[in-house]
């Protein structure tokens, strides 16, 4: 599905607001963007959340280790230096559906996420954030690998 | 057939951090478990757990408040560490989860194959009781230095058995414990096998475990560990609190004697 | 009503750090029972967290989040003995409310 390098993943995020579900009342606990959550290629996860061409910024992995021993629980933490960041997404290239979660971030939390997720396979991660109605991107390549027996 | 090295071979099945070769794969994989160890899920069982200690349960409605683990009725703190021994009122050498069955039976009215049903949970649609209470006790003992008796002669006599089952070759692949875990340097894909001769890779081990699985993504205990290496070995089924596993634990927890136990753990 | 969370919530300089810890299947929809047939997607969508009447962190999720899901971050403020609250929805419309005292 990917057209080509990380130039074409920037250039495939279309801005039309960061999520159509959510507005500015974050206390309601019952939006759910569907479309976004239930694509399965990483171009119309992007699409559907509505994101600007993203550049890349200073979002960082934190606490994020490069090799995976299961797929089913990854720690990813995502670190957003970039002032007034509003919002953090994670997205898995190669799962099913690539949106993982979108974090809204409120002024006076740091923009700082840690959590886990299920890797279908060895893929990219991306970590997108918003921040003043631009958006950003980092990438990392984590590794999943297959078991032995025990552990 | 090599003997038992003075601290004994353990037949233990998480892999100790130090037994990693020294490479940057491993050290990403010791990164990966790093990460997981704070907000282990297995804290989950250890609640639930702790809510089934308490509570008035069984034909007999009473809680395990009164069950004794070896320091005396009701006693938890430590116990684990100081597990299997011999219990007079069973007349058996007893490990955890087998004292555990003991004292649902004798004490609150479950006949044995209630207390021993479900050993191995599957999901939250099938809990396993015995998983819970495993995972309270023996993070009543996060600290504890392994102190596993060896004085009545039934404790010996298990620890023999023990040792001799770790050794013994069968099933269809002509494997023993001691085949994947009797030598230093092996590894199966990506996990090193720590090498049970060893007192390192024996007490990091055996202290590690009950352990949250993320691969099942459920709380697994030390019977359940030499249950599935029996699978794994394609040896015949392990009964569940059998003399057999109980003396293979005896075997690997006694060797464990003098390190800190720090379970419940969380692992692949 | 699903299990009892584990909330962590700490003061560390001037601010507190959350710490959550959620049983949930978080079944992705995906896998297949022993018969063969797919086992239901089932999954946290949302969680709110909130101190004092101020929501701190929301989040919408998908089925990618790990099994007992995992949730850490910090906001500025919070005082000794302040509550947190922290609350999930699920896609079956179950919800689980718990919370927890800034130690």
């Amino acid at each position: 599905m990917k057209s080509g390098g990380a130039g074409a993943v920037y250039a495939a995020l279309s801005a039309a607001g960061w999520l159509k579900a959510a507005g500015a009342d974050a206390q309601s606990p019952e939006r759910w963007n569907k479309d976004a959550f239930e694509s399965h290629a990483l171009a119309d996860a992007r699409k559907a959340l509505g994101a600007e061409a993203a550049q890349s910024g200073e979002i960082a992995f934190v606490q994020t280790p490069e090799i995976a021993e299961n797929g089913a629980v990854v720690p990813i933490g995502v670190t957003s230096s970039i002032p007034g960041t509003d919002s953090i997404a994670i997205l898995i290239e190669k799962n099913p559906n690539p949106l993982a979660a979108v974090f809204d971030i409120p002024a006076g939390t740091e923009a700082a996420i840690t959590t886990r997720v299920k890797m279908a396979q060895t893929s990219n991660v991306y970590a997108l954030a918003r921040a003043g109605g631009r958006y950003y991107v980092a990438t990392k390549e984590i590794k999943v690998t297959l078991g032995g027996c025990g552990g | 057939m090599t003997g038992v090295r003075s601290l004994g071979v353990v037949l233990a099945l998480a892999i100790a951090p130090a037994a990693l070769a020294q490479s940057s794969t491993a050290d990403e994989i010791a990164k990966y478990r790093a990460a997981l160890q704070d907000g282990n899920p297995a804290e989950l069982w250890e609640i639930r757990g702790e809510g089934l200690w308490k509570a008035p349960r069984g034909p007999k409605q009473v809680s395990l408040e009164r069950c004794d683990l070896g320091l005396g009725p009701g006693v938890v703190k430590g116990a684990y560490a100081r597990l299997p021994r011999y219990f007079a009122d069973a007349d058996r050498v007893q490990d955890l989860e087998s004292r555990l069955v003991w004292c649902m039976v004798t004490l609150q009215g479950f006949t044995p194959a209630e207390a021993r049903k479900n050993p191995f949970g599957n999901g939250s649609a099938a809990r396993s009781d015995l998983e819970a209470l495993t995972a309270y006790v023996a993070s009543e003992a996060k600290g504890v230095k392994m102190d596993v008796p060896l004085d009545h002669p039934r404790e010996l006599a298990a620890y023999r058995v023990g040792e001799k089952l770790f050794y013994y070759r069968g099933g269809t692949h002509d494997f023993a414990c001691a085949t994947c875990h009797g030598e230093e340097g092996k590894r199966i894909r990506l996990q090193d096998l720590p090498d049970l001769a060893t007192a390192e890779g024996a007490r990091a081990a055996y202290t590690t475990w009950p352990a949250y699985r993320v691969s099942q993504g459920e709380l697994r205990t030390f019977e359940w560990r030499l249950y599935d290496c029996f699978r794994q070995q394609r040896f015949p089924e392990l009964v569940f609190g059998s003399d057999a596993a109980i003396a293979l634990t005896v075997f690997l927890a006694r060797n464990a004697n003098g390190a800190p136990f720090s379970a419940p753990g969380i692992k692949r | 009503m699903g299990d009892p969370m584990k909330i962590r919530a700490a003061i560390v300089g001037d601010e507190t750090e959350v710490k959550v810890l959620m049983s949930h299947e978080m079944e992705t929809g995906q896998r297949k029972n022993a018969k063969g047939q797919v086992i239901p997607a089932w999954f946290i969508q949302n969680v709110t967290v909130v101190w004092k009447d101020k929501t701190v962190l929301s989040a919408q999720w998908g089925t990618a989040v790990s099994k007992n899901p995992f949730l850490s971050f910090r906001f500025k403020g919070g005082a000794k003995g302040d509550k947190v609250i922290v609350t999930w929805v699920d896609n079956r419309g179950d919800r689980r409310t718990d919370e927890a005292l800034i130690a």
